[in-house]
């Protein structure tokens, strides 16, 4: 082979490697789901009320994890179901969540986390109906949580029941769309905190270790910003 | 036949011992002083706690120890560079040595004075500390005298909650203990390994699930206490902490009994009081979930026996 024949393989060669470096890189490693932006417009620190939908679903059929359990959030212009753990909201703020249920039931490891905290009133409402804790030992009545740790912010996450989701089964295809509970069980959560005056990233989390065949199911979905954890981005 | 001529002797050596040892000691003794009167009282991690200020003293009597032996190395190392650099035109070789007895069996010595004199402090401080902060497993060998506040430590992903066994069994998520009573730390885990490490407390001891890892301290001050986990646990490690709270020995009572109220509804959902707790089985698990074949929380799901790679 003559030296520039062998200059160019080397120099295609090089190449090559360098772009597959860089797409595993960005592909892995730069991927992040979209940010659902409830700030703007709002004007911060005034106490104006902003709301944000979400739903948790026993799978998603939308990304290459379509067994993991996952959260979705509802954005907020189109109305239409994003596939993200994070959003946006005004700093100083209302946030009143309203949160569709439609994974199963899966009992607390620990049952402190039945406790609603850090709402207003320190209660949520589950198909209008208030509560300050729900024993998830007891029943068929927990399938996650909605925390966030920086606001001492813990909400569990009521299911349908076994009996009730027995027949139809649990919502199997992503994001789930609210309607006939007969023909779809779910449970529809509301709860209300202010938002904090001081800006910046505050993370949240589902406290039941949902991560179906990881080890102490606290794996996948648990560890994976855009399924069962993202963030809550106060700005002003 | 003439003899040979005597080597011609050259000008007496000085003595290096005496001009090495005698600015070394001035350096050590005035880097003692500032250690031990400027800078021990600013060592980590404070005096909040009998094992904090134990840790500072501990800190404080290895450098000091410590300091000599370093400043010796560099007193050394410069006198070499400025006495015995080569110097130009001088192509002789240095004299033979065969080894000093003194120096070596000095060093010797030194060296093991040194060592054995850590080692029976570090012993000694461990015994009379109490265990000095750290966890001695289930069954310590060095424990306080008298009564102690139990004050159990469960972590979990990623949260550190608080059981105070002695006032109902309450659980909350508010780390707060006494000035001046001896603290009995029971530090547990329901998942994963993790550590609980109270900074100004100066107790870090490992949670690990299934184990009942006990720790002593004595709190002296009034303060805000720091807690991080120090072992990574996975994605929110870095948010796994909290501040509690040391207060006074009422108001710390004052604030067990009215939170042993406050929570009485959630505290019954709570499992009874246990030293580990095993999330797979759960004996109030309602009949309903028992029919359906679950008896424990979310931990019998997912068993370490069904892992799946990501």
């Amino acid at each position: 082979m003559s030296l520039p024949a062998r200059i160019s393989l080397l120099v295609v060669a090089f190449i090559g490697v360098v772009a597959v470096g860089a797409f595993v890189v960005l592909h892995y490693f730069s991927y992040s789901p979209a940010v659902e932006d409830y700030a703007t417009g709002v004007t911060p620190d005034t106490g104006a009320t902003v709301h944000v939908v979400m739903q948790e679903d026993p799978q998603n059929t939308v990304s290459t994890h379509p067994d993991w359990v996952s959260y979705f959030i509802q954005n907020p212009q189109t109305k239409a179901w994003v596939h993200t753990t994070l959003f946006q909201v005004p700093a100083g703020s209302r946030i009143d969540m309203t949160i569709y249920g439609f994974d199963g039931c899966t009992p607390l490891r620990n049952p402190i986390w039945g406790q609603v905290t850090g709402t207003i009133g320190d209660v949520e409402y589950v198909n209008g109906k208030p509560y300050h804790q729900i024993n998830s030992w007891s029943g068929c009545n927990v399938g996650h949580t909605f925390s966030i740790p920086g606001i001492n912010l813990n909400v569990p996450m009521a299911t349908p029941g076994l009996i009730e989701s027995a027949k139809p089964g649990l919502c199997g295809t992503s994001p789930c769309q609210p309607g006939d509970p007969k023909a779809v069980p779910y449970r529809i959560m509301t709860f209300s905190f202010n938002s904090p005056h001081a800006t910046g990233v505050y993370f949240w989390q589902c406290r039941v270790p949902c991560g179906g065949g990881f080890l102490t199911g606290f794996g996948g979905p648990m560890q994976t910003i855009g399924f069962m954890t993202g963030n809550m981005d106060v700005v002003s | 036949m003439a003899a040979e001529a005597p080597a011609q002797a050259g000008p007496a050596e000085p003595n290096h011992g005496i001009r090495i040892f005698i600015p070394w000691l001035i350096l050590a003794v005035v880097a003692d002083v500032l250690i031990w009167v400027v800078w021990g009282p600013h060592l980590p991690p404070g005096d909040m706690s009998s094992s904090a200020s134990n840790q500072q003293f501990d800190i404080k009597v290895m450098a000091v120890m410590a300091a000599p032996v370093m400043l010796f190395v560099l007193v050394y190392f410069g006198y070499a560079l400025i006495v015995w650099h080569h110097r130009e035109g001088d192509d002789e070789d240095g004299p033979p040595i065969h080894g000093n007895t003194r120096v070596q069996a000095t060093w010797i010595t030194v060296s093991s004075v040194i060592v054995l004199a850590l080692f029976v402090f570090g012993t000694v401080e461990l015994v009379t500390t109490n265990g000095a902060g750290a966890g001695e497993g289930a069954s310590p060998i060095w424990k306080p005298p008298g009564n102690t506040v139990q004050v159990q430590v469960i972590a979990q992903q990623w949260k550190f909650t608080y059981r105070y066994p002695q006032f109902g069994g309450f659980e909350t998520t508010d780390l707060v203990l006494p000035v001046g009573e001896w603290v009995e730390f029971h530090v547990t885990s329901i998942d994963v390994i993790h550590s609980f490490w109270a900074y100004q407390l100066g107790v870090k001891a490992d949670a690990n699930p299934g184990v009942d890892n006990i720790a002593y301290t004595k709190i002296n001050n009034a303060g805000t206490i720091t807690v991080r986990c120090a072992e990574l646990c996975g994605l929110w490690h870095g948010a796994m902490f909290d501040y509690g709270q040391a207060v006074s020995l009422s108001s710390f009572h004052s604030w067990a009994t009215s939170t042993e109220v406050r929570l009485a509804a959630v505290t019954k959902l709570l499992p009874p009081y246990a030293l580990t707790y095993d999330p797979t089985v759960v004996a109030q698990m309602g009949k309903g979930m028992v029919a359906a074949g679950l008896t424990g929380g979310a931990g019998l799901y997912y068993p370490p026996t069904d892992p799946e790679s990501p």
